[in-house]
């Protein structure tokens, strides 16, 4: 499973249950969306006994972005069989600043700084 | 042109006698369809990060880390903005849509002006009356719960929550009528005031 743009690119890798997200994405709201909010609940819908995150590579992420983030971590916790881990990189700095959030949505989620 | 009195929601200043640099833009909203203009919001926030990033030289490396901030801070704010105006705004009032960027010693101060629909007028204010008075953090967990329950929703006011949330800035918001067009537009300027 695989969305990629111009200047962004989103993947599963089923056997380490690791879901990438690199580069810059600044989509125009829900509908632009949706193809990778497809991956994301293709990922639940397997529910794995855990997901990573990788967002080591990912520069750059608008509201509607972290809209869809925020729904992803909430939808995980109402499975309540998945564990979750986020991996972020402090290099970048929405990532120190805005990472932490999902944590409020669900207190259970592991965030590694890599 | 003509104005009519102001309503102010949040920290608006109209005090810019200590600002050094300034940038201003201008966007033609209904020259585009909305698919083929959002590339150039993307464009335009890189750009004015890549600008305000040359006056934080870098002698050291905690310079370097204060630059890289504040030229993604700038990038983020500069296009949450320009996407809300973009989207947001009444394309048949033929007003333009301005984003303007000053540089104080301990702030950035944002300016983005647009026109807006008449009829989303009462919903977007008592949402900012929320987001002036009420808990960000609390309305941060609420407006995604509730997202996830109905997929439907478009407007989270996400980008607001993030700069308030996140990067501590100082948000504001003016209404203006204008009165000599032939059917009255509003137009609003949302000021987001960023500490350095």
């Amino acid at each position: 499973m695989e969305v990629k743009g111009d200047d962004y690119r989103v993947w599963y890798e089923q056997l380490d249950t690791i879901i990438y997200c690199q580069g810059s994405l600044r989509l125009a709201g829900t509908e632009e969306y949706a193809p990778i909010v497809k991956i994301l609940e293709n990922v639940i819908d397997k529910t794995p006994k855990k997901i990573t995150l990788n967002l080591c590579q990912l520069e750059f992420l608008n509201s509607s972005g972290i809209n869809v983030l925020s729904k992803f971590v909430i939808k995980v916790r109402q499975k309540e069989t998945i564990s979750i881990i986020v991996q972020g990189s402090e290099s970048i700095p929405w990532q120190g600043k805005s990472l932490k959030n999902l944590q409020r949505l669900m207190p259970s989620l592991k965030l590694e700084w890599v | 042109m003509a104005l009519t009195m102001a309503q102010v929601f949040g920290e608006f200043t109209e005090d810019f006698s200590e600002r050094s640099e300034f940038l201003v833009l201008g966007f033609s909203p209904s020259s585009l369809p909305i698919q083929l203009r959002w590339k150039t919001n993307g464009l335009s926030a890189d750009f004015l990060g890549d600008y305000v990033k040359n006056f934080f030289p870098v002698d050291n490396s905690v310079a370097l880390n204060k630059q890289t901030e504040v030229r993604h801070a700038v990038s983020f704010v500069a296009n949450e903005l320009l996407e809300n105006a973009m989207k947001y705004s009444d394309k048949s009032a033929g007003q333009p849509i301005n984003l303007e960027v000053h540089l104080f010693k301990d702030r950035l101060i944002f300016l983005s002006k647009n026109s807006v629909h008449q009829d989303a007028i009462a919903n977007f204010q008592s949402f900012l009356q929320e987001i002036t008075d009420g808990d960000i953090g609390e309305m941060y967990v609420n407006q995604v719960e509730k997202s996830a329950d109905n997929e439907d929703s478009k407007s989270s006011g996400l980008g607001y929550l993030t700069m308030l949330m996140d990067y501590d800035a100082l948000l504001g918001w003016k209404f203006e009528q204008i009165s000599d067009t032939s059917i009255p537009v509003t137009m609003v300027t949302t000021m987001v005031q960023l500490p350095l």
